[in-house]
């Protein structure tokens, strides 16, 4: 309970902003949060908090993963690489080969996800494959 | 003249039944009362029968019980309450889902390629971050290391610049 205690304000900050499917454990002193954010700010400001609790998430005491409820099939994202090109590949791995690029900070359609990891996208120029989803934010 | 004293007779009980019925309270305006009260507490509902209130319905804790009755309590014309909402304790969370060790290393793998200078090894679901970042860049890191659902993503070793 302590571990909830310490991160009170990010729990409670989280059932305010409407994110649902939330699931709080814990297990072997690691609380693990879970759950679903109405958008990109939500989880964004959720980081920030738990930033805040744990600077720089360096204690290892939470394992947060918070999905995005708008990032759904047809929705746009935008490529958010640090300034290189996504690589799109033929499939969901960087095994891969690569049969296209999106520039950093352009807007791409979702059409599915295979996991939480890879996703399937399509530029406006056609380019169509896989990506990775820790590249793409919803907006 | 007989007749006319009829009249007044059947004029004069009629009126006297109009306001002893509009003096009870109906079972009707009570149960309204009663259902608006207990709204706030989902899975219960009250049924009113001369004025006694039956509550009925499930919920997850003690608390509420006592505060739909205390709610029904208060509402006017009741004569009493008659709790029978059952408390059952939510089912325990889910067990925490870790991935495999397996399934893990690949995807660390394909994450870590993208960050120069750290390394993160796997072991039994415990995700041991080593080397150094910048704050942002080790944000990034551990977001997508967190979504990968391992048991515990350790970084003590990790020098954030």
């Amino acid at each position: 309970m302590a571990l909830q205690d310490k991160y009170k304000n990010l729990l409670d900050t989280a059932k305010a902003s409407g994110v649902s499917d939330l699931q709080v454990a814990e297990l072997d002193g690691v609380l693990h949060i879970n759950g679903t954010a109405p958008s990109g700010d939500v989880k964004d400001k959720l980081w920030d908090i738990y930033g805040q609790i744990d600077p720089n998430f360096l204690t290892g005491d939470v394992v947060m993963d918070i999905d995005v409820a708008t990032a759904v099939a047809g929705a746009k994202v935008k490529v958010i690489t640090e300034s290189t090109n996504l690589n799109i590949r033929k499939g969901p791995g960087t095994d891969q080969p690569i049969v296209g690029k999106a520039a950093h900070n352009e807007i791409v359609t979702l059409i599915s996800k295979m996991n939480e990891q890879w996703w399937l996208i399509r530029t406006d120029g056609g380019a169509e494959g896989y990506s990775y989803a820790q590249y793409l934010q919803p907006v | 003249m007989k007749l006319r004293h009829l009249t007044t007779s059947i004029m004069a009980i009629g009126l006297f039944f109009m306001i002893a019925c509009k003096g009870k309270p109906k079972d009707s305006e009570i149960m309204q009362a009663a259902s608006t009260a207990v709204q706030s507490i989902p899975g219960v509902t009250a049924d009113v029968k001369e004025g006694v209130v039956t509550l009925s319905g499930t919920v997850s804790t003690e608390d509420e019980k006592t505060s739909a009755e205390n709610a029904v309590k208060s509402v006017k014309d009741v004569k009493s309450v008659v709790n029978n909402i059952t408390v059952t304790p939510p089912p325990a969370p889910a067990p925490v889902a870790v991935s495999a060790d397996d399934s893990l290393k690949t995807a660390v793998a394909d994450v870590v390629k993208d960050f120069p200078g750290i390394k993160v090894d796997v072991k039994d679901g415990v995700l041991t971050v080593t080397g150094e970042a910048k704050a942002d860049r080790w944000k990034t890191l551990k977001m997508a290391l967190d979504a990968l659902h391992p048991k515990k993503v350790d970084a003590k070793g990790l020098k954030v610049k």
